[in-house]
Protein backbone atom coordinates (compact mmCIF):
# COMPACT_ATOMS: atom_id res chain seq x y z
CA UNK A 1 0.00 0.00 0.00
CA UNK A 2 1.73 3.42 -1.15
CA UNK A 3 -0.94 5.53 0.86
CA UNK A 4 -3.63 4.95 3.35
CA UNK A 5 -6.03 7.29 5.09
CA UNK A 6 -7.21 4.63 8.25
CA UNK A 7 -10.75 5.63 9.56
CA UNK A 8 -10.05 9.27 9.28
CA UNK A 9 -12.00 12.18 10.17
CA UNK A 10 -11.37 15.56 10.25
CA UNK A 11 -12.96 18.45 11.49
CA UNK A 12 -12.58 21.94 11.52
CA UNK A 13 -14.16 23.28 14.50
CA UNK A 14 -17.78 21.84 14.33
CA UNK A 15 -17.88 20.77 10.92
CA UNK A 16 -16.78 17.76 9.53
CA UNK A 17 -14.38 18.20 6.65
CA UNK A 18 -14.29 14.12 6.65
CA UNK A 19 -15.90 11.59 8.28
CA UNK A 20 -14.47 8.03 9.09
CA UNK A 21 -13.19 8.20 5.44
CA UNK A 22 -11.01 4.79 4.59
CA UNK A 23 -8.58 4.96 1.68
CA UNK A 24 -6.06 2.80 -0.23
CA UNK A 25 -4.02 3.43 -3.22
CA UNK A 26 -2.08 0.61 -3.99
CA UNK A 27 0.83 1.47 -6.27
CA UNK A 28 1.09 1.87 -10.11
CA UNK A 29 -2.18 2.90 -10.52
CA UNK A 30 -4.31 6.05 -11.36
CA UNK A 31 -6.50 6.75 -9.01
CA UNK A 32 -8.85 10.30 -9.67
CA UNK A 33 -10.72 11.48 -6.52
CA UNK A 34 -13.71 13.18 -7.25
CA UNK A 35 -16.54 15.36 -5.77
CA UNK A 36 -18.74 18.51 -5.28
CA UNK A 37 -17.20 21.52 -3.77
CA UNK A 38 -17.03 20.76 -0.03
CA UNK A 39 -17.03 16.92 -0.40
CA UNK A 40 -13.95 16.91 1.24
CA UNK A 41 -11.70 16.00 -1.54
CA UNK A 42 -8.71 19.02 -0.92
CA UNK A 43 -9.31 18.21 2.58
CA UNK A 44 -7.99 14.43 1.92
CA UNK A 45 -5.48 15.47 -0.21
CA UNK A 46 -3.61 17.84 2.46
CA UNK A 47 -4.08 15.01 5.22
CA UNK A 48 -2.14 12.41 2.75
CA UNK A 49 0.66 15.28 2.00
CA UNK A 50 0.86 15.64 5.94
CA UNK A 51 -0.15 19.28 5.51
CA UNK A 52 -2.87 18.76 8.10
CA UNK A 53 -3.77 16.18 11.24
CA UNK A 54 -6.37 14.24 11.59
CA UNK A 55 -8.86 14.69 14.32
CA UNK A 56 -9.20 10.89 14.34
CA UNK A 57 -7.49 7.95 12.48
CA UNK A 58 -4.19 7.73 10.41
CA UNK A 59 -2.74 8.23 7.61
CA UNK A 60 0.63 6.85 6.05
CA UNK A 61 2.54 7.47 3.20
CA UNK A 62 5.00 4.26 1.80
CA UNK A 63 4.25 3.64 5.64
CA UNK A 64 5.02 6.49 6.77
CA UNK A 65 4.51 9.39 8.49
CA UNK A 66 3.90 11.91 5.49
CA UNK A 67 5.57 14.72 7.33
CA UNK A 68 9.08 12.50 7.56
CA UNK A 69 11.56 13.77 4.94
CA UNK A 70 12.21 10.62 3.51
CA UNK A 71 8.60 9.93 2.70
CA UNK A 72 8.39 13.89 0.94
CA UNK A 73 11.68 12.79 -1.29
CA UNK A 74 9.24 9.95 -3.03
CA UNK A 75 6.37 12.38 -3.43
CA UNK A 76 5.77 14.98 -6.29
CA UNK A 77 3.25 17.60 -5.70
CA UNK A 78 1.04 19.73 -7.90
CA UNK A 79 -1.30 21.85 -6.07
CA UNK A 80 -4.24 24.14 -7.80
CA UNK A 81 -3.72 26.69 -4.94
CA UNK A 82 -0.13 27.66 -5.38
CA UNK A 83 1.23 30.98 -6.92
CA UNK A 84 4.52 30.22 -7.86
CA UNK A 85 7.36 33.84 -7.29
CA UNK A 86 7.05 35.99 -10.19
CA UNK A 87 10.54 37.13 -10.77
CA UNK A 88 12.66 33.27 -11.27
CA UNK A 89 12.73 31.95 -14.52
CA UNK A 90 10.97 28.71 -15.01
CA UNK A 91 14.76 26.86 -15.34
CA UNK A 92 15.63 28.78 -12.00
CA UNK A 93 12.59 27.30 -10.40
CA UNK A 94 13.20 23.57 -11.71
CA UNK A 95 16.74 24.01 -10.72
CA UNK A 96 15.74 24.81 -7.09
CA UNK A 97 13.23 21.62 -7.22
CA UNK A 98 15.48 18.93 -8.57
CA UNK A 99 17.82 20.06 -5.80
CA UNK A 100 15.37 18.83 -3.14
CA UNK A 101 15.52 15.07 -4.52
CA UNK A 102 18.30 12.37 -4.21
CA UNK A 103 17.71 11.62 -7.96
CA UNK A 104 16.11 13.80 -10.11
CA UNK A 105 15.88 14.40 -13.54
CA UNK A 106 18.07 16.79 -14.89
CA UNK A 107 16.82 20.66 -15.65
CA UNK A 108 16.75 19.73 -19.43
CA UNK A 109 14.74 17.27 -19.13
CA UNK A 110 12.60 18.18 -16.76
CA UNK A 111 11.44 21.28 -18.60
CA UNK A 112 11.40 19.42 -22.38
CA UNK A 113 8.85 16.76 -20.13
CA UNK A 114 6.68 19.13 -19.05
CA UNK A 115 6.98 21.50 -23.15
CA UNK A 116 8.89 24.20 -21.09
CA UNK A 117 12.00 23.90 -23.11
CA UNK A 118 11.20 27.20 -25.35
CA UNK A 119 10.22 29.59 -22.33
CA UNK A 120 13.42 28.23 -19.89
CA UNK A 121 15.16 31.55 -19.70
CA UNK A 122 11.74 33.32 -18.89
CA UNK A 123 10.29 34.71 -15.61
CA UNK A 124 7.04 33.11 -14.14
CA UNK A 125 5.52 36.34 -13.98
CA UNK A 126 6.08 36.87 -17.97
CA UNK A 127 3.94 33.23 -18.64
CA UNK A 128 0.63 32.49 -19.99
CA UNK A 129 -1.53 30.76 -17.85
CA UNK A 130 -0.99 27.42 -19.20
CA UNK A 131 3.10 27.64 -19.29
CA UNK A 132 2.66 28.49 -15.24
CA UNK A 133 0.40 25.07 -15.46
CA UNK A 134 3.05 23.29 -16.89
CA UNK A 135 5.91 25.05 -15.10
CA UNK A 136 3.83 23.91 -11.39
CA UNK A 137 3.99 20.45 -13.70
CA UNK A 138 7.22 20.11 -14.09
CA UNK A 139 8.40 21.20 -10.24
CA UNK A 140 6.39 17.68 -9.56
CA UNK A 141 7.73 15.56 -11.75
CA UNK A 142 10.82 16.92 -11.29
CA UNK A 143 12.21 14.87 -8.80
CA UNK A 144 11.33 11.44 -10.31
CA UNK A 145 8.96 10.66 -7.43
CA UNK A 146 7.05 7.25 -6.98
CA UNK A 147 3.90 8.81 -5.91
CA UNK A 148 2.81 12.27 -7.57
CA UNK A 149 -0.44 14.12 -6.61
CA UNK A 150 -2.30 16.40 -8.86
CA UNK A 151 -4.65 18.74 -7.66
CA UNK A 152 -7.18 19.90 -10.55
CA UNK A 153 -4.33 20.16 -12.55
CA UNK A 154 -5.72 21.17 -15.68
CA UNK A 155 -8.45 24.03 -14.33
CA UNK A 156 -8.22 27.01 -16.75
CA UNK A 157 -6.61 24.72 -19.83
CA UNK A 158 -7.89 24.87 -23.40
CA UNK A 159 -8.77 21.63 -24.78
CA UNK A 160 -5.37 21.18 -26.66
CA UNK A 161 -3.08 21.46 -23.62
CA UNK A 162 -5.33 19.36 -21.44
CA UNK A 163 -5.25 16.25 -23.93
CA UNK A 164 -1.37 17.10 -23.96
CA UNK A 165 -1.32 16.95 -20.75
CA UNK A 166 -3.50 13.87 -20.46
CA UNK A 167 -0.81 12.51 -22.88
CA UNK A 168 1.87 12.98 -20.02
CA UNK A 169 0.10 11.62 -17.42
CA UNK A 170 -0.74 8.66 -19.19
CA UNK A 171 3.18 8.64 -20.24
CA UNK A 172 3.95 8.52 -16.31
CA UNK A 173 1.48 6.32 -15.60
CA UNK A 174 2.71 3.67 -18.02
CA UNK A 175 6.31 4.23 -16.36
CA UNK A 176 4.84 2.86 -13.03
CA UNK A 177 4.31 5.95 -11.26
CA UNK A 178 1.29 6.07 -8.48
CA UNK A 179 -0.61 9.31 -9.65
CA UNK A 180 -3.53 10.44 -7.29
CA UNK A 181 -5.64 12.88 -9.33
CA UNK A 182 -8.63 15.61 -7.98
CA UNK A 183 -10.48 17.33 -10.77
CA UNK A 184 -13.45 18.73 -11.18
CA UNK A 185 -13.98 17.15 -15.07
CA UNK A 186 -15.50 13.99 -15.17
CA UNK A 187 -14.34 13.40 -18.21
CA UNK A 188 -10.51 13.95 -17.40
CA UNK A 189 -11.23 11.13 -14.51
CA UNK A 190 -12.87 8.69 -17.34
CA UNK A 191 -9.72 9.31 -19.52
CA UNK A 192 -6.67 8.97 -17.20
CA UNK A 193 -8.03 7.00 -13.88
CA UNK A 194 -7.84 3.27 -12.99
CA UNK A 195 -9.92 3.96 -9.89
CA UNK A 196 -12.46 6.79 -9.11
CA UNK A 197 -12.95 7.21 -5.46
CA UNK A 198 -16.37 9.71 -5.02
CA UNK A 199 -16.99 11.59 -1.93
CA UNK A 200 -19.36 13.34 -1.31
CA UNK A 201 -20.40 15.60 2.21
CA UNK A 202 -17.08 14.02 3.67
CA UNK A 203 -18.12 10.31 3.08
CA UNK A 204 -16.91 8.04 0.16
CA UNK A 205 -19.94 7.01 -2.00
CA UNK A 206 -18.31 4.77 -4.69
CA UNK A 207 -14.91 3.21 -5.26
CA UNK A 208 -14.15 1.34 -8.55
CA UNK A 209 -12.79 1.36 -12.36
CA UNK A 210 -14.64 4.17 -14.34
CA UNK A 211 -16.72 1.57 -16.27
CA UNK A 212 -18.16 -0.41 -12.83
CA UNK A 213 -18.82 2.78 -11.64
CA UNK A 214 -20.78 3.87 -14.73
CA UNK A 215 -22.04 0.58 -14.72
CA UNK A 216 -24.23 0.88 -11.19
CA UNK A 217 -26.00 3.71 -12.61
CA UNK A 218 -29.93 2.89 -14.28
CA UNK A 219 -29.57 5.94 -15.73
CA UNK A 220 -29.01 6.94 -19.53
CA UNK A 221 -28.60 10.04 -21.73
CA UNK A 222 -30.84 11.13 -24.10
CA UNK A 223 -29.35 13.47 -27.07
CA UNK A 224 -31.71 15.07 -29.32
CA UNK A 225 -32.39 18.80 -31.38
CA UNK A 226 -35.14 20.42 -29.92
CA UNK A 227 -37.79 23.22 -29.96
CA UNK A 228 -38.67 22.50 -26.40
CA UNK A 229 -36.81 24.49 -23.68
CA UNK A 230 -35.00 23.51 -20.53
CA UNK A 231 -37.71 23.92 -18.23
CA UNK A 232 -40.46 22.47 -20.53
CA UNK A 233 -38.04 19.04 -20.47
CA UNK A 234 -37.05 19.44 -17.03
CA UNK A 235 -41.32 19.29 -16.22
CA UNK A 236 -41.31 15.92 -18.33
CA UNK A 237 -41.72 13.11 -15.52
CA UNK A 238 -38.05 11.22 -14.94
CA UNK A 239 -36.30 13.98 -16.21
CA UNK A 240 -32.91 14.30 -13.82
CA UNK A 241 -31.07 16.68 -15.36
CA UNK A 242 -31.10 18.87 -18.94
CA UNK A 243 -27.72 20.48 -20.47
CA UNK A 244 -27.48 22.41 -23.91
CA UNK A 245 -24.55 21.44 -25.56
CA UNK A 246 -24.37 23.39 -29.10
CA UNK A 247 -27.71 23.16 -31.15
CA UNK A 248 -28.11 19.92 -29.13
CA UNK A 249 -29.90 18.93 -25.79
CA UNK A 250 -28.74 16.08 -23.73
CA UNK A 251 -31.26 14.84 -20.78
CA UNK A 252 -30.22 12.22 -17.78
CA UNK A 253 -32.83 10.05 -17.05
CA UNK A 254 -34.11 6.87 -15.75
CA UNK A 255 -36.67 6.31 -17.93
CA UNK A 256 -35.19 7.00 -21.14
CA UNK A 257 -38.07 4.95 -23.06
CA UNK A 258 -40.64 7.24 -21.41
CA UNK A 259 -39.08 10.62 -21.62
CA UNK A 260 -38.26 9.97 -25.61
CA UNK A 261 -42.28 9.30 -26.35
CA UNK A 262 -43.17 12.38 -23.70
CA UNK A 263 -40.50 14.08 -26.35
CA UNK A 264 -41.56 13.16 -29.43
CA UNK A 265 -45.29 14.19 -28.30
CA UNK A 266 -43.98 17.52 -27.22
CA UNK A 267 -42.28 18.41 -30.40
CA UNK A 268 -42.56 16.40 -33.63
CA UNK A 269 -39.78 18.23 -35.33
CA UNK A 270 -37.37 16.70 -32.74
CA UNK A 271 -34.47 15.23 -34.95
CA UNK A 272 -30.81 13.66 -34.47
CA UNK A 273 -32.47 11.35 -31.24
CA UNK A 274 -30.08 9.21 -29.71
CA UNK A 275 -29.94 7.15 -26.58
CA UNK A 276 -26.89 5.89 -24.88
CA UNK A 277 -25.64 4.44 -21.28
CA UNK A 278 -24.77 6.67 -18.54
CA UNK A 279 -21.32 8.70 -18.61
CA UNK A 280 -19.07 9.50 -15.27
CA UNK A 281 -20.92 12.69 -15.11
CA UNK A 282 -24.13 11.31 -15.06
CA UNK A 283 -22.98 8.39 -12.63
CA UNK A 284 -21.56 11.41 -10.09
CA UNK A 285 -24.85 13.26 -10.04
CA UNK A 286 -27.04 9.82 -9.40
CA UNK A 287 -24.43 9.24 -6.66
CA UNK A 288 -23.80 12.09 -4.66
CA UNK A 289 -27.58 13.82 -5.48
CA UNK A 290 -28.77 11.12 -2.83
CA UNK A 291 -26.21 12.53 -0.20
CA UNK A 292 -25.82 16.31 -1.02
CA UNK A 293 -29.39 17.13 -2.62
CA UNK A 294 -30.03 18.61 -5.79
CA UNK A 295 -27.77 21.64 -5.46
CA UNK A 296 -24.65 19.23 -6.18
CA UNK A 297 -26.39 19.04 -9.52
CA UNK A 298 -26.28 23.01 -10.15
CA UNK A 299 -23.24 23.73 -8.64
CA UNK A 300 -20.71 20.90 -10.47
CA UNK A 301 -18.94 22.36 -13.11
CA UNK A 302 -19.58 20.44 -16.39
CA UNK A 303 -16.92 19.00 -18.71
CA UNK A 304 -15.80 21.35 -21.27
CA UNK A 305 -14.82 19.17 -23.69
CA UNK A 306 -17.48 16.49 -24.47
CA UNK A 307 -19.02 13.74 -27.07
CA UNK A 308 -20.13 10.21 -26.02
CA UNK A 309 -17.20 7.90 -25.46
CA UNK B 1 21.61 33.15 -17.34
CA UNK B 2 24.12 30.74 -16.66
CA UNK B 3 23.79 27.11 -17.82
CA UNK B 4 22.44 24.99 -14.88
CA UNK B 5 24.63 22.50 -13.73
CA UNK B 6 23.31 19.25 -14.72
CA UNK B 7 22.44 17.33 -12.06
CA UNK B 8 24.23 13.64 -12.08
CA UNK B 9 21.61 10.93 -10.79
CA UNK B 10 22.56 8.59 -7.76
CA UNK B 11 21.72 9.03 -4.11
CA UNK B 12 24.89 8.81 -3.08
CA UNK B 13 25.81 12.00 -4.06
CA UNK B 14 22.61 14.33 -2.94
CA UNK B 15 22.94 16.04 0.27
CA UNK B 16 20.97 18.86 1.93
CA UNK B 17 23.94 21.53 1.63
CA UNK B 18 23.30 21.97 -1.84
CA UNK B 19 19.67 22.52 -0.98
CA UNK B 20 20.06 25.13 0.94
CA UNK B 21 23.00 27.27 -0.98
CA UNK B 22 20.63 27.17 -4.02
CA UNK B 23 17.57 27.88 -1.73
CA UNK B 24 19.40 30.91 -0.50
CA UNK B 25 20.76 31.87 -4.03
CA UNK B 26 17.37 31.91 -5.46
CA UNK B 27 15.92 33.85 -2.66
CA UNK B 28 18.79 36.71 -2.85
CA UNK B 29 17.78 36.61 -6.82
CA UNK B 30 14.22 36.64 -6.29
CA UNK B 31 14.21 40.23 -4.07
CA UNK B 32 17.04 41.46 -5.89
CA UNK B 33 14.74 41.21 -9.50
CA UNK B 34 11.73 42.65 -7.08
CA UNK B 35 12.17 46.50 -7.56
CA UNK B 36 9.68 47.10 -4.45
CA UNK B 37 11.77 45.64 -2.32
CA UNK B 38 15.63 46.10 -3.65
CA UNK B 39 15.02 49.56 -4.37
CA UNK B 40 13.13 50.84 -1.38
CA UNK B 41 15.53 48.57 0.74
CA UNK B 42 18.62 50.45 0.30
CA UNK B 43 17.46 53.76 -1.26
CA UNK B 44 16.01 54.92 1.29
CA UNK B 45 17.83 54.87 4.11
CA UNK B 46 20.52 56.27 1.80
CA UNK B 47 18.77 59.19 0.78
CA UNK B 48 17.44 60.00 4.25
CA UNK B 49 21.41 59.62 5.68
CA UNK B 50 22.16 62.30 2.75
CA UNK B 51 19.31 64.46 3.45
CA UNK B 52 19.46 64.97 7.14
CA UNK B 53 22.56 63.66 7.99
CA UNK B 54 25.30 64.80 5.40
CA UNK B 55 22.90 67.91 3.98
CA UNK B 56 21.42 69.62 7.32
CA UNK B 57 23.41 67.47 10.09
CA UNK B 58 25.54 70.48 11.69
CA UNK B 59 26.97 70.11 15.02
CA UNK B 60 28.19 67.39 17.57
CA UNK B 61 25.71 64.49 19.32
CA UNK B 62 26.86 61.88 22.11
CA UNK B 63 30.11 63.11 21.56
CA UNK B 64 30.29 62.87 17.98
CA UNK B 65 30.12 64.58 14.37
CA UNK B 66 26.43 64.62 13.15
CA UNK B 67 26.78 62.46 10.28
CA UNK B 68 28.85 60.09 12.22
CA UNK B 69 25.89 59.77 15.03
CA UNK B 70 23.26 59.31 12.07
CA UNK B 71 25.73 56.55 9.75
CA UNK B 72 24.50 54.45 13.23
CA UNK B 73 20.67 55.07 13.28
CA UNK B 74 20.02 55.13 9.65
CA UNK B 75 21.92 51.78 9.27
CA UNK B 76 19.86 50.62 12.24
CA UNK B 77 16.68 51.69 10.34
CA UNK B 78 17.95 50.58 7.16
CA UNK B 79 18.87 46.76 8.13
CA UNK B 80 15.34 47.04 10.56
CA UNK B 81 13.32 47.71 7.35
CA UNK B 82 15.21 44.78 4.83
CA UNK B 83 14.29 42.59 7.57
CA UNK B 84 10.74 43.45 8.15
CA UNK B 85 9.85 43.84 4.21
CA UNK B 86 12.17 40.53 3.59
CA UNK B 87 10.69 38.64 6.49
CA UNK B 88 7.24 40.31 7.42
CA UNK B 89 6.35 41.20 3.79
CA UNK B 90 7.68 37.88 2.22
CA UNK B 91 6.27 35.29 4.17
CA UNK B 92 2.94 36.59 4.04
CA UNK B 93 2.83 37.04 0.37
CA UNK B 94 4.15 33.27 -0.02
CA UNK B 95 1.78 32.06 2.90
CA UNK B 96 -1.05 33.68 1.64
CA UNK B 97 -0.51 32.69 -2.06
CA UNK B 98 0.06 29.09 -1.53
CA UNK B 99 3.82 28.84 -2.38
CA UNK B 100 4.42 28.17 1.33
CA UNK B 101 2.08 25.23 0.84
CA UNK B 102 4.03 24.46 -1.67
CA UNK B 103 7.42 24.41 -0.23
CA UNK B 104 5.68 22.62 2.91
CA UNK B 105 4.62 19.78 0.83
CA UNK B 106 8.18 19.63 -1.19
CA UNK B 107 11.10 17.84 0.19
CA UNK B 108 12.75 21.20 0.78
CA UNK B 109 14.09 20.82 4.30
CA UNK B 110 11.95 23.41 6.33
CA UNK B 111 14.91 25.35 8.04
CA UNK B 112 16.48 25.85 4.25
CA UNK B 113 13.41 28.46 4.09
CA UNK B 114 13.87 30.45 6.74
CA UNK B 115 17.70 30.27 6.53
CA UNK B 116 17.70 31.66 3.15
CA UNK B 117 15.64 34.55 4.20
CA UNK B 118 17.82 35.38 7.01
CA UNK B 119 21.01 35.05 4.80
CA UNK B 120 19.28 37.20 2.00
CA UNK B 121 18.25 39.74 4.83
CA UNK B 122 22.23 39.38 6.15
CA UNK B 123 23.34 40.44 2.49
CA UNK B 124 20.93 43.32 1.83
CA UNK B 125 21.57 44.52 5.70
CA UNK B 126 25.42 44.58 4.62
CA UNK B 127 24.65 46.64 1.67
CA UNK B 128 22.85 49.19 3.29
CA UNK B 129 25.52 49.66 6.21
CA UNK B 130 27.89 49.71 2.89
CA UNK B 131 26.17 52.41 1.16
CA UNK B 132 25.82 54.38 4.52
CA UNK B 133 29.40 54.22 4.89
CA UNK B 134 30.82 55.20 1.63
CA UNK B 135 28.14 58.18 1.73
CA UNK B 136 29.80 58.85 5.20
CA UNK B 137 33.21 59.24 3.91
CA UNK B 138 32.54 60.98 0.80
CA UNK B 139 30.14 63.52 1.86
CA UNK B 140 29.88 63.26 6.18
CA UNK B 141 33.93 63.72 6.62
CA UNK B 142 33.04 60.66 8.89
CA UNK B 143 36.26 59.63 10.30
CA UNK B 144 36.20 56.97 12.70
CA UNK B 145 39.61 53.64 12.76
CA UNK B 146 38.59 50.80 11.08
CA UNK B 147 38.43 48.37 14.19
CA UNK B 148 35.01 51.09 15.03
CA UNK B 149 34.03 50.35 11.51
CA UNK B 150 33.98 46.77 11.53
CA UNK B 151 32.03 47.01 15.20
CA UNK B 152 29.95 48.99 14.00
CA UNK B 153 29.07 46.80 10.36
CA UNK B 154 28.90 43.37 12.81
CA UNK B 155 26.28 44.83 15.64
CA UNK B 156 24.12 46.51 12.66
CA UNK B 157 24.27 43.14 10.71
CA UNK B 158 23.74 40.81 13.39
CA UNK B 159 21.44 43.49 14.73
CA UNK B 160 19.10 41.80 11.90
CA UNK B 161 18.33 38.45 13.56
CA UNK B 162 15.80 40.26 16.14
CA UNK B 163 13.63 41.85 12.62
CA UNK B 164 13.88 38.98 10.74
CA UNK B 165 12.46 37.22 13.69
CA UNK B 166 9.32 39.83 14.33
CA UNK B 167 9.17 40.04 10.60
CA UNK B 168 8.23 35.68 10.76
CA UNK B 169 6.08 36.57 13.03
CA UNK B 170 4.45 39.56 11.77
CA UNK B 171 4.13 36.91 8.12
CA UNK B 172 2.07 34.37 9.87
CA UNK B 173 -0.04 37.05 11.67
CA UNK B 174 -1.37 39.11 8.28
CA UNK B 175 -2.71 38.61 5.27
CA UNK B 176 -0.78 38.78 1.79
CA UNK B 177 -2.68 42.37 1.03
CA UNK B 178 -2.71 43.75 4.77
CA UNK B 179 1.26 42.91 4.89
CA UNK B 180 3.16 45.82 3.49
CA UNK B 181 1.26 48.82 4.82
CA UNK B 182 1.01 47.49 8.22
CA UNK B 183 5.02 46.82 8.15
CA UNK B 184 4.48 50.56 7.11
CA UNK B 185 2.94 51.34 9.87
CA UNK B 186 4.58 49.70 12.58
CA UNK B 187 8.52 50.65 10.85
CA UNK B 188 8.27 54.24 9.96
CA UNK B 189 6.51 55.43 13.57
CA UNK B 190 8.40 53.30 15.65
CA UNK B 191 11.83 54.13 13.87
CA UNK B 192 11.14 57.76 14.72
CA UNK B 193 10.06 56.81 18.49
CA UNK B 194 13.40 55.33 18.99
CA UNK B 195 15.56 57.67 17.55
CA UNK B 196 16.53 56.39 14.54
CA UNK B 197 15.87 59.74 12.50
CA UNK B 198 16.13 62.44 14.88
CA UNK B 199 18.90 61.72 17.58
CA UNK B 200 17.50 60.40 20.87
CA UNK B 201 19.04 63.19 22.91
CA UNK B 202 16.97 65.95 21.15
CA UNK B 203 13.65 64.03 21.40
CA UNK B 204 10.89 64.92 23.20
CA UNK B 205 10.76 63.66 26.71
CA UNK B 206 7.64 61.73 26.17
CA UNK B 207 9.23 60.50 23.40
CA UNK B 208 11.79 59.01 25.53
CA UNK B 209 9.94 57.36 27.37
CA UNK B 210 8.09 55.08 25.24
CA UNK B 211 11.19 54.33 23.09
CA UNK B 212 12.83 51.80 25.50
CA UNK B 213 9.46 49.55 24.74
CA UNK B 214 10.62 49.57 20.80
CA UNK B 215 13.13 47.20 19.60
CA UNK B 216 14.26 49.69 17.34
CA UNK B 217 15.36 51.68 20.16
CA UNK B 218 17.68 48.73 21.65
CA UNK B 219 19.54 47.91 17.99
CA UNK B 220 19.76 51.84 17.53
CA UNK B 221 21.56 52.37 21.32
CA UNK B 222 24.11 48.78 20.34
CA UNK B 223 24.88 50.48 16.84
CA UNK B 224 25.49 53.89 18.75
CA UNK B 225 27.64 52.17 21.45
CA UNK B 226 29.73 50.72 18.88
CA UNK B 227 30.88 53.84 18.04
CA UNK B 228 30.68 55.30 21.29
CA UNK B 229 27.59 57.53 21.06
CA UNK B 230 24.95 55.54 23.17
CA UNK B 231 22.74 57.10 25.98
CA UNK B 232 24.32 55.04 28.49
CA UNK B 233 22.54 52.45 29.29
CA UNK B 234 25.01 49.29 29.36
CA UNK B 235 25.18 47.28 26.11
CA UNK B 236 23.78 43.74 27.68
CA UNK B 237 20.57 45.49 28.55
CA UNK B 238 19.73 46.35 24.83
CA UNK B 239 21.32 42.49 23.66
CA UNK B 240 18.40 40.88 26.08
CA UNK B 241 15.76 43.28 24.90
CA UNK B 242 16.58 42.14 21.46
CA UNK B 243 16.69 38.25 22.68
CA UNK B 244 13.15 39.18 24.09
CA UNK B 245 11.79 40.38 21.15
CA UNK B 246 13.31 37.78 18.80
CA UNK B 247 11.60 35.12 21.23
CA UNK B 248 7.85 36.96 20.77
CA UNK B 249 8.53 36.99 17.36
CA UNK B 250 9.50 33.20 16.89
CA UNK B 251 6.40 32.02 19.05
CA UNK B 252 4.01 34.12 17.24
CA UNK B 253 5.68 32.70 13.67
CA UNK B 254 5.51 29.01 15.78
CA UNK B 255 1.82 29.91 16.92
CA UNK B 256 0.86 31.08 13.17
CA UNK B 257 2.46 27.98 11.89
CA UNK B 258 0.57 25.38 14.33
CA UNK B 259 -2.55 27.69 13.38
CA UNK B 260 -2.33 27.04 9.50
CA UNK B 261 -1.78 23.05 10.19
Amino acid sequence: MIAELRGVTKTYGKVAALADLTLALEAGRVTAILGPNGAGKTTAIRLLLGLTQPTKGTVALFGADPRSPAVRRRTGVMLQIAKVPDTLTVREHVHLFCSYYPSPMTVEAALAAADLTAVAGRRYGHLSGGQQQRVQFALAICGNPDLLFLDEPTVGLDVESRRGFWQQVRQLASAGRTIVLTTHYLEEADALADRVVMLSAGSMVADGAPHEIKARVAWRRIRCVTALTAAAIGAIDGVVSVRRDGSATEIATADAEGVARQLLTRDPQLSGLEVAGARLEEAFLSLTSSQAGRQTQDSRPMADVGGPR
Amino acid sequence: MSAPTVVTVGTAAWSPGRTYALEAKYEFLKLLRMPGYAIPSIAFPAMFYLLFGVMFGRGTVGGVTMPTYLIATYGAFGVIGASLFGFGVGVAVERGQGWLTLKRASPMPPLAFFVAKLVMCAIFATAVVFVLSVLGVAFGNVRMPSAVWLRLGATLVFGAIPFCALGLGLGYLVGPNAAPPIVNLIYLPMSFLSGLWIPFEILPAAVKAIAPFLPAFHLGQLALGAIGAGAGAPAWSHVTALGGFTLLGLGLALWGYRRDE
